[in-house]
């Protein structure tokens, strides 16, 4: 008589089922790890918050991050991401909340014990030392024995590019190599995390890029946690297997960089990364009303909204097409793609497309927009319209 | 060429001036210390060394050359000993604080030293505030006075030029990158690490220009030292005084005074160098 | 990195340090006594009404101020078009010529009175006022110079391009445009000058004669005799006014900017 079902060993149906075993084992550990709390991430924030007598720097952060993660705080200036890394570094205490590393309560432990490797705006470099002493230091304060030390310079400092460099002092060095330099420094000491307080933007673009390009490449070499806080969009978006979008002192949206710009949760986020259109509209019973253009929208109550689309996702057509209509206000080549401004009755509202000799209207011609039901994302319009 | 001339035109009144108020007193003065003197003749201009002969092989003078140098130095290692930690203080305060400490620092600089030297004067004397608090503290059954002894002079010197080294380990602190100290904390060390292998190699800088200062202004200090150490306990300026306005000999006063500016210009050249090497890597920025 | 506890109890050991002598002097001004009691027996004014008996002290005063005023003003007058110079312009032995106007602050001040005591005799100026402010500028040169250099340094060289650009001529672009910027290096130059010839007591004890005494001088002459309380008074009144004049300078100049540059913490 045959076994059960799903076959005897080795047979294509066992395989089949073993396949669909290992991904409901997937799904149930993912399940667990979410709903355990912070007892398997790595770096754990819970209810992070920062007061300045009545002034808020940071209002709660709650991020779960996981061994050798990438995660981005990105934000304009103010909005409490360098506040947050100072937390977690221990220069800044806490008002409430706390930080947990692999378990260990962090906030009870002074800066020089967490064994976190910071990597400054200014790099911070210690200008009376050699590169080498600079990269010694941490291990100095380690105990460590020199050969090993001596060791492990020549290793890091070959990891970084910087081989030849040693006996160097940071004020012979270029900005780049400054930066290397630093980020050497608290990589030797293997931290636990690395921090980074927006480490680039001190360089020139296209020193900028090279650097987020090794920077990368080092840091899922090492397989170091990583937290990086930036401004610029651009650099979290090419970096960060997770972004943490925050805004006045608060947490808008934590997400994967695809994530956080093609579904964005709040207009902040939406405007924040790329450029991106917002309309008011207004929800009829099946559709949503733009500006005089009625789209077929289900799942949408009664009510005004704030709707957001990105740039790229509006196509031009002739006026006799259905759509939202508008006059091209000014229009600006940028060489792959055309940039067209447009005057709708719903607002201004920007398009970009492919240069591709398509639909190329003239300045004060009236078109048509045309867009997907699908690439709309529609807010309420209490919460804060940017 | 215009610029040229326009800066020419612009210094050359101060050039002038200074060449004619600055260099010619002074070049005055070193041709004065080879004059003779006599109390019947006065000054006899002839170029002899006599007066130099005499200060280096007399014992009263290398005595009194020798406690100019002693209380130089001990000044200027209890400036850089207090002065140095009060710099660090300062500029980790926050406001308001800071800037009204730095008010306290700086002011007294701008009190006649008189008037300061004044004070510790009262609190030296044998009934000042020093004796009667050791006395109530029961650390000495009689009054003690601390008029007319080198160690007065060195407190109340102390005390005058102690701002100078606040303020130049202070500008020097605030070259450094304060984040470097950060950076430290973050890598492991311990407060006091920090201070001694990031702060202070940072600081040299100002310790060297402050000390220059220090010692310059006390080795040819004189209202201080005339007032706490007396008519007995002369120094180089004092000293020189007396030869040029008791005495009268004019030109033994120009050769004191010709020494004591050379000796100090050597000796501050030495100290230059001797820190500069050691601390070469904090210099050459 | 904040400061503990103990670095705290240092600075207030500091403080108390550098402020003992002054606060001394002003207890022992208002003794109620008629002799020097340690620190003081009560609290009374005699000793500031007996200053009036005491003509010469105010005649010190009203000398002091003089000098102070003219050397501050004749040491700008050089300063200036020097500062102003050297700032802007770059020509041969310009680290040289400033290295000289700075030199008097290398000089000790006995070996500056030593010299012009026998400059000024052999010009037979000796013991006279004008000889004695010739002493005071050499003195308070180098202030004056740093401050008129400090700011002139600042000003961005093409504001004198945008005005001659725009027709003005040398003179001009000297009257309308640099020495309107430069104002408040004059003012703070004139200031630390002041200051640094009112207080001057080692050089002018060297020139001094009876009739040309100022007050740090007559001060230090009454102390070799005897200390009383009335020179404590007079001590007193003089730290009062260098306190009011420090907080106008602080507000009007900033107190560290006088005495340790610009762009510090």
């Amino acid at each position: 008589m045959p076994g059960p079902l799903w076959g005897q060993a080795g047979g294509p149906l066992q395989r089949e089922a073993e396949a669909v075993g290992l991904r409901l084992h997937a799904v149930c550990a993912k399940t667990i790890r979410r709903f355990e709390g912070d007892t398997l991430s790595y770096l754990a924030l819970n209810g992070l918050k920062k007061n300045y007598g009545p002034v808020c720097a940071v209002e709660g952060v709650d991020l779960l991050v996981e061994k050798g993660e990438f995660v981005s705080l990105l934000g304009p200036s103010g909005c409490g991401k360098t506040t947050t890394l100072q937390m977690i570094a221990g220069f800044v205490e806490p008002t409430a909340g706390d930080i947990r590393l692999d378990g260990v309560d962090l906030i009870k432990l002074p800066p020089s014990h967490r064994g976190l490797g910071i990597v400054f705006q200014s790099y911070a470099l210690f200008p009376h030392m050699t590169v080498a002493k600079n990269l010694a230091f941490g291990l100095e304060m380690r105990g460590v024995a020199s050969a090993e030390i001596y060791r492990r310079v020549a290793e890091t400092l070959d990891l970084v590019g910087l081989a030849d460099k040693a006996e160097r002092y940071p004020r012979q060095m270029s900005g780049g190599q400054q930066q290397r330099v630093a980020l050497a420094r608290a990589l030797i000491i293997k931290p636990a995390v690395l921090l980074l307080d927006e480490p680039l933007s001190n360089l020139d673009a296209k020193m900028r890029e090279e650097m987020q390009i090794e920077l990368r490449q080092i840091q899922q070499t090492l397989g170091t946690t990583t937290i990086l806080v930036t401004h610029d969009q651009q650099e979290a978006l090419a970096l960060s297997d997770r972004i943490v979008v925050m805004s006045a002192a608060r947490v808008e949206q934590i997400g994967t960089p695809l994530d956080v710009y093609e579904k964005p949760t709040t207009p902040f986020v939406a405007s924040f990364l790329g450029k991106t259109n917002v309309f008011k509209a207004e929800g009829k019973r099946g559709c949503l009303s733009l500006g005089g253009y009625d789209i077929a929208f289900d799942s949408v109550v009664e009510g005004h909204f704030v709707v957001s689309v990105r740039p790229e996702k509006l196509s031009l057509a002739p006026m006799s097409s259905q759509g939202l209509t508008g006059r091209v206000a000014m229009r600006v080549f940028q060489g792959n793609h055309w940039l067209f401004h447009i005057e709708t009755p719903a607002g201004p509202a920007i398009v970009i497309s492919q240069n591709n000799g398509y639909c190329v209207p003239a300045q004060n011609d009236q078109i048509c927009l045309t867009m997907k039901a699908s690439d709309l994302l529609l807010h309420p319009t209490v919460a804060s319209a940017s | 060429m215009k610029a040229g001339r326009e800066a020419f035109v612009l210094t050359a009144p101060a050039v002038l001036l200074f060449l004619g108020i600055v260099a010619v007193p002074l070049v005055m003065t070193v041709m004065l210390s080879f004059n003779e003197w006599s109390s019947t003749v006065g000054i006899i201009s002839v170029m002899k060394i006599g007066n130099y002969r005499e200060i280096f092989s007399d014992v009263y003078f290398a005595e009194i050359f020798l406690r100019t140098l002693r209380i130089s130095v001990l000044v200027t290692a209890a400036c850089i000993v207090f002065g140095v930690p009060e710099a660090y203080i300062l500029r980790r305060m926050r406001e308001p604080w800071r800037s009204m400490m730095i008010l306290v620092v700086i002011g007294p600089l701008l009190v006649s030293v008189v008037a300061r030297t004044l004070g510790w004067a009262l609190i030296f004397a044998g009934n000042g505030l020093l004796s009667q608090f050791l006395l109530s503290v029961g650390l000495t059954d009689a009054p003690v006075s601390l008029m007319f002894t080198e160690t007065g002079v060195v407190i109340a010197l102390t005390h005058v030029l102690l701002p100078f080294m606040v303020l130049s380990v202070w500008a020097a602190l605030g070259r450094m990158d304060q984040a470097s100290e950060k950076a430290a904390q973050s890598l492991g060390a311990g407060q006091f690490t920090i201070f001694r292998r990031i702060v202070l190699p940072q600081a040299m800088p100002g310790v060297l220009s402050g000390s220059i200062v220090v010692f310059t202004l006390s080795a040819s200090a004189f209202a201080t030292p005339a007032i706490i150490g007396g008519r007995r306990l002369k120094v180089a300026a004092t000293l020189a005084y007396d030869e040029f306005l008791n005495t009268l000999n004019w030109p033994l006063g120009a050769a004191v005074a010709v020494l004591l500016l050379v000796a100090i210009i050597l000796i501050v050249v030495g100290w230059n160098r001797l820190v500069e090497r050691r601390y070469a890597e904090v210099f050459s920025q | 990195m904040k400061n503990g506890p103990l670095a705290l109890a240092f600075n207030a050991l500091f403080i108390a340090f550098l402020l003992a002598p002054m606060v001394m002097v002003c207890l022992v001004a208002f003794t109620s006594e008629t002799y020097l009691a340690l620190p003081t027996n009560g609290f009374s004014l005699r000793w500031f009404y007996k200053l009036a008996e005491y003509p010469e002290f105010l005649a010190s005063f009203k000398t002091s101020l003089g000098i102070a005023t003219s050397s501050a003003f004749l040491a700008l007058l050089f300063a200036v078009p020097a500062g102003i110079t050297i700032a802007r312009y770059r020509f041969i032995g310009r680290d040289a010529l400033n290295a000289f106007f700075m030199s008097p602050l290398m000089i000790p001040h006995v070996v500056l009175g030593i010299a012009f005591l026998r400059f000024l005799s052999g010009l037979g100026l000796s013991g006279t006022i004008f000889g004695l402010v010739i002493g005071h500028v050499v003195i308070v040169f180098p202030f004056a110079m740093r401050m008129v250099l400090a700011n002139a340094s600042g000003m961005d060289k093409r504001i004198e391009d945008a005005a001659a650009s725009l027709g003005a001529g040398r003179v001009t672009i000297y009257r309308r445009v640099i020495l309107p910027l430069i104002i408040p290096g004059v003012a703070s130059g004139f200031a630390l000058s002041f200051i640094q010839s009112f207080d001057e007591t080692t050089m002018t004890i060297f020139l001094a004669s009876p009739t040309t005494t100022t007050l740090p001088v007559r001060m230090f002459n009454y102390i070799q005799d005897s200390i009383d309380p009335l020179i404590c008074a007079i001590s007193a009144l003089l730290i009062l006014a260098t306190v009011i004049l420090m907080f106008v300078l602080d507000r009007v100049y900033g107190l560290e900017k006088l005495f340790v540059g610009e762009g510090q913490g």
